[in-house]
Parts: structure tokens; C-alpha cells; sequence
């Protein structure tokens, strides 16, 4: 194996095995921290399909916003004066254990009955695969075939940045 | 690999030399002498310093969160040393060579604010936690500002890449293996037609390219000494309020860790002002008629003298911004929490926009 292949099963390991520990683990807290192992490690497999201003995506919006987000909600919203905090309790195991096991394998069949190879959007991807950056054709595609999402997802989250100022201002004036 | 080993090295070493020159500044600005004692005029202070630190018991309070507490400084000092990936040292030298760069820069120098939550946290300790509070408010806040300006310099050099960046900013603006060709004029406005491309120096430096970009660094430089928790907006590690701040539990090495962090840190953000607004690598004397200050004071991309001429510029003119660091540091004095809000969002993320609007009508003119 290659020294790229190391680092490829590094992250892939990293991933699995921090989601795993997120799965296990009773301390909402210690479960939010591994967070950071997972995205942290799904990024680094996106940078190794070649996406990568998606990688930077997934760093900025997961690890600088999501995970930040539900540090703060985890640290500010727990009774830490009772001790009870941190710490979840797991029910409707085994419905759950059932669906995930369920999902899992349909995901597995699917994916190894599937000829990837033969998809016709997999074909082009590969015959541009000199170019270097997936930069310069996102930001091509935004400005022009997808202009209108863009503006649709940028007024929306404008809104909700407002609404959420608005809400917030109301708090301090009582 | 050279990159990394140089900048690890660099990082070490300006460690070293940093605290010594701060406490040496701040004792100038307060009229006092500072470290005399160690070798000649205090020289060996800091050495003397880390031995005592790295003796020190590595301490951990019986009720902390053992595991974050242990992690934490890791964490932090990673995010921080991961960003020295992508600054070019000079025209050959770069650790990534990523087209994403300044992006991948602001996003994994953010990773740090988990790290000071985990620290903050795991100390179990009331100064600790309120100091990660209002350490990750004010970076969380600040990096609004920054990104802006950040983002002026994208829109003016139509890059990501650092190296590109740099490359644009001087004679060998055409050197740089990129499709496009590059031609500067004076202020960057095609209209008068004065070619500048090889006169280069600082006439072509990202401030002159385009002058507004000169109050983008203003912002930048602000911003970016709240990003480093340094003063006038050490408010997280106020030692008259809150001891220490989110490292007020640790001692010995990862105590050191966290200052090889703060420290990084600022030097990160010099050299990332330095690269993006006042020519990275490049000289900052112009070309004048037969008098080639340029082409002496640079070599071409590739030769050796290119490669020592521009780690000198680069690191020269890091070292300028510092001590400015380090006299605004011992100069004004500490903001408020509504002040640092104030200022925030209320001057400097409205004064930002209105940058990044002016510099898109301003690529219009230089094309």
C-alpha cells in the first residue's frame, strides 16, 4: 500500500471510530467532542475524492458552526447543579439496533450491486480528472445554472439571521 | 516536508525570541529595562524560562474532566500549526500547494474554539470556563470582520491561492504557473494606462493595487489581534479578573502548549496580513527606470537567491508586524465586553462590507 493509502484508512478509521464512540458513549458531551473526529474525518475523505471546497464546506459549516452550536446548547442548557448532567439514558433499543442494522445492509447491497463505472456523470467526472481545483466550476455554476437556488437559500438564511436577531432582542428588553 | 520541519523550527524559535522582545517592548513602553539578568542584556531569559517549564509537574486537578483536560491543548495547537500548511515561505517553498488556501487557512484555524471549550470545560473551574466563553464569543465574532476583508483581497487577486496571491504582488507577477496572464497598473485602474508590472516593489503590493485595501488591513489587523486573545481584547485571560483565563489549571509543558499557541497564533495572522496585503515574499522597492531595486533586492522564482531573498522580505516583514502587535498590545487598554461587541459588529463588520462591495466595482476597473 501506498503512503496516501495509510492516511486514507487513518481517516476512515478515525471516522468510524469516533461515530462509534458517539454511539456508545452515555455523556452527551464526550458524545459532541467525537463529533469533531467524525466530520474532521469525513472531510478528509472528501479531500480524497478530489472535492475540495467541499472539505472546507464541511470543516467551516460541521466543525466551525454545527459542533460549536451544540457544545454551547449542551453546556448552557444542562442542571449541573443536581448532577445529573451529561449524561442520556438509551431507549427503544432494539427498534433501533433493527432499523439501523436494516438500513445498513439495504445501503451495502445497493452499493455493491451498483456499476458505478457505467454512470454516465461518473464517466465525465473521470475525464476531467486533470483539473486541479472544483473551485472556479462551482462558483461558474452558481453564478449561472444554479443562480436561482442561490439566491432562494441566500434570502432564506437572511431571514432566518433576522428572525433570529429580532428574537433575541426581545429577551434583553424584559 | 522541508515546509513543515522549517516552519516548526521558525515556530520555535520565534517563540523564544517573542516573549523575550515582548517583555523587552513592554518594559521600553513603561519606561522600565526588563530581563537584565540572564546572559547579556536578559538574552537567555526565556531559555532559562523553558527549562524551569519543561522540570515543571504536569498537574491535574483531581476534579477535572481528566480526558478533556488532557486532550485540549492538543487540540489547540494542531488547529493552529495546521494553518502554517498553506503560507508560502517563498516562491518554491510551500507546504500545500491547495487552491483553496486562504479558505482552508479561516476554517482550520477555527477548530481551536473546540479546544478552548474543551479546556475551559474540563478544568472545572469557574475562571476557566467563563475565560473559553468569552474566548470563543469574541473569536466567533471577530472572524466576521476578518473573513470580510479577507475577502476584499480574493475579489481583487481572483485566488484562493496563497502562493498565487504572493506571486501577483511583485515583478515575477507573470512567473507563477497560471493561465491567465497578469498585467498591474498603478492604484489598479486600467483607465491611465501606467504599466507597473515590472516595476513591481511595493507600487504593486496589494494595498497600492488597490488603495482601499490599505483600510481592509486596518480591519484585518484588528480583527485579527482579537482572534489571538491579545490586548486590547484579552478580555478570555484578563489577569485582574479571571487569573488565567481557560488555562488558568495548567502547568508544566501543556501549559507551554498553550502559550506556543497564542504565540503561533499571532504569528499566523502576521503572516497571513503580510502575504495577503503588504506583498508576501515580495521586495518593497519598486523598479525605477535603470535603477533595478527590484531585481536586485529579489531573485527569479526558483534560484536560490529567489528563495533566500524572499523568506528575508517575508520574515522581515512579519517581525514589523509583531512589534506593531506588541506596542498596540502595552498601548491601549483592555475593551470592554459591550465595546468589543460595539465595535465588532456596529464598525468594523459594516465598514467590511462596504470593502467588499467598493473592491468588485474596483476588479471592474482593472480588467
Amino acid at each position: 500500500m501506498s503512503f496516501t493509502a495509510y492516511i486514507f484508512y487513518f481517516f476512515a478509521f478515525m471516522t468510524i471510530v469516533s461515530a462509534i464512540f458517539i454511539l456508545t458513549t452515555r455523556n452527551v458531551l464526550y458524545a459532541a467532542f467525537a463529533l469533531l473526529g467524525t466530520f474532521l474525518g469525513v472531510s478528509a475523505l472528501y479531500v480524497f475524492a478530489g472535492a475540495d471546497f467541499l472539505a472546507m464546506a464541511q470543516i467551516m459549516i460541521y466543525i466551525g458552526g454545527v459542533l460549536i452550536l451544540i457544545l454551547f446548547g449542551i453546556m448552557l442548557t444542562n442542571r449541573i447543579a443536581e448532577h445529573q448532567y451529561l449524561v442520556s439514558s438509551s431507549r427503544n433499543s432494539f427498534f433501533a439496533v433493527t432499523g439501523g442494522v436494516t438500513l445498513f445492509g439495504v445501503l451495502i447491497i445497493a452499493i455493491l450491486k451498483a456499476n458505478f463505472t457505467s454512470l454516465l456523470w461518473i464517466q465525465e467526472a473521470q475525464k476531467k480528472a486533470s483539473v486541479n481545483s472544483t473551485m472556479e466550476k462551482i462558483g461558474e455554476n452558481l453564478m449561472t445554472d444554479f443562480v436561482f437556488p442561490f439566491e432562494v437559500a441566500a434570502v432564506i438564511l437572511m431571514a432566518a439571521l433576522m428572525g433570529a436577531a429580532f428574537i433575541a432582542s426581545q429577551v434583553v428588553k424584559k | 516536508m522541508l515546509a513543515f520541519i522549517l516552519f516548526l523550527g521558525l515556530l520555535l524559535l520565534y517563540v523564544v525570541i517573542a516573549v523575550y522582545a515582548e517583555r523587552k517592548v513592554s518594559a521600553f513602553v513603561q519606561d522600565r529595562i526588563g530581563p537584565t539578568e540572564v546572559g547579556y542584556k536578559g538574552l537567555g531569559q526565556t531559555v532559562a524560562d523553558l527549562l524551569k517549564l519543561i522540570q515543571k509537574e504536569d498537574i491535574v486537578p483531581s476534579a477535572a474532566d481528566k480526558k478533556l483536560f488532557l486532550i485540549a491543548p492538543i487540540v489547540i495547537f494542531t488547529s493552529i500549526f495546521a494553518g502554517f500548511a498553506v503560507l508560502p515561505l517563498s516562491p518554491d517553498l510551500v507546504g500545500s500547494k491547495v487552491s483553496v488556501g486562504v479558505l482552508y487557512l479561516i476554517t482550520i484555524i477555527s477548530m481551536d474554539v473546540i479546544g478552548l471549550i474543551m479546556a475551559g470545560w474540563g478544568s472545572n473551574n469557574k475562571f476557566s470556563l467563563y475565560g473559553a466563553v468569552r474566548s470563543v464569543s469574541q473569536i466567533l465574532s471577530y472572524e466576521i470582520p476578518l473573513t470580510l476583508s479577507i475577502l476584499c483581497v480574493v475579489m481583487i487577486s481572483q485566488t484562493l491561492d496563497l502562493q498565487e496571491i504572493s506571486f501577483q504582488q511583485g515583478i515575477w507577477a507573470n512567473h507563477y504557473e497560471s493561465e491567465n496572464s497578469i498585467t498591474n497598473y498603478l492604484f489598479g485602474i486600467k483607465y491611465f494606462g501606467i504599466d507597473i508590472t515590472q516595476a513591481g516593489g511595493i507600487l504593486s503590493w496589494n494595498i497600492f493595487r488597490m488603495p482601499l485595501l490599505f483600510f481592509a488591513y486596518i480591519i484585518f489587523f484588528i480583527a485579527s489581534l482579537a482572534e489571538s486573545n491579545r490586548a486590547p481584547f484579552d478580555i478570555p485571560e484578563a489577569e485582574s479578573e479571571l487569573v488565567a483565563g481557560y488555562h488558568t489549571e495548567y502547568s508544566g509543558f501543556r501549559w507551554a502548549l498553550f502559550m506556543l499557541a497564542e504565540y503561533g497564533m499571532m504569528l499566523l495572522v502576521a503572516f497571513l496580513g503580510v502575504i495577503l496585503f503588504l506583498g508576501g515574499w515580495n521586495t518593497p522597492f519598486p523598479n525605477i527606470g535603470e535603477v533595478k531595486l527590484a531585481a536586485w533586492t529579489s531573485g527569479a522564482p526558483g534560484t536560490i537567491a529567489g528563495n533566500l531573498w524572499g523568506a528575508f522580505w517575508l520574515i522581515g516583514k512579519t517581525i514589523l508586524v509583531i512589534f506593531l502587535q506588541m506596542m498596540v498590545r502595552w498601548t491601549y487598554p483592555r475593551l470592554r465586553v459591550d465595546q468589543l461587541m460595539y465595535l465588532c459588529w456596529k464598525v468594523l463588520t459594516p465598514a467590511a462590507l462596504l470593502l467588499v462591495f467598493l473592491s468588485g466595482i474596483w476588479r471592474l476597473l482593472m480588467v
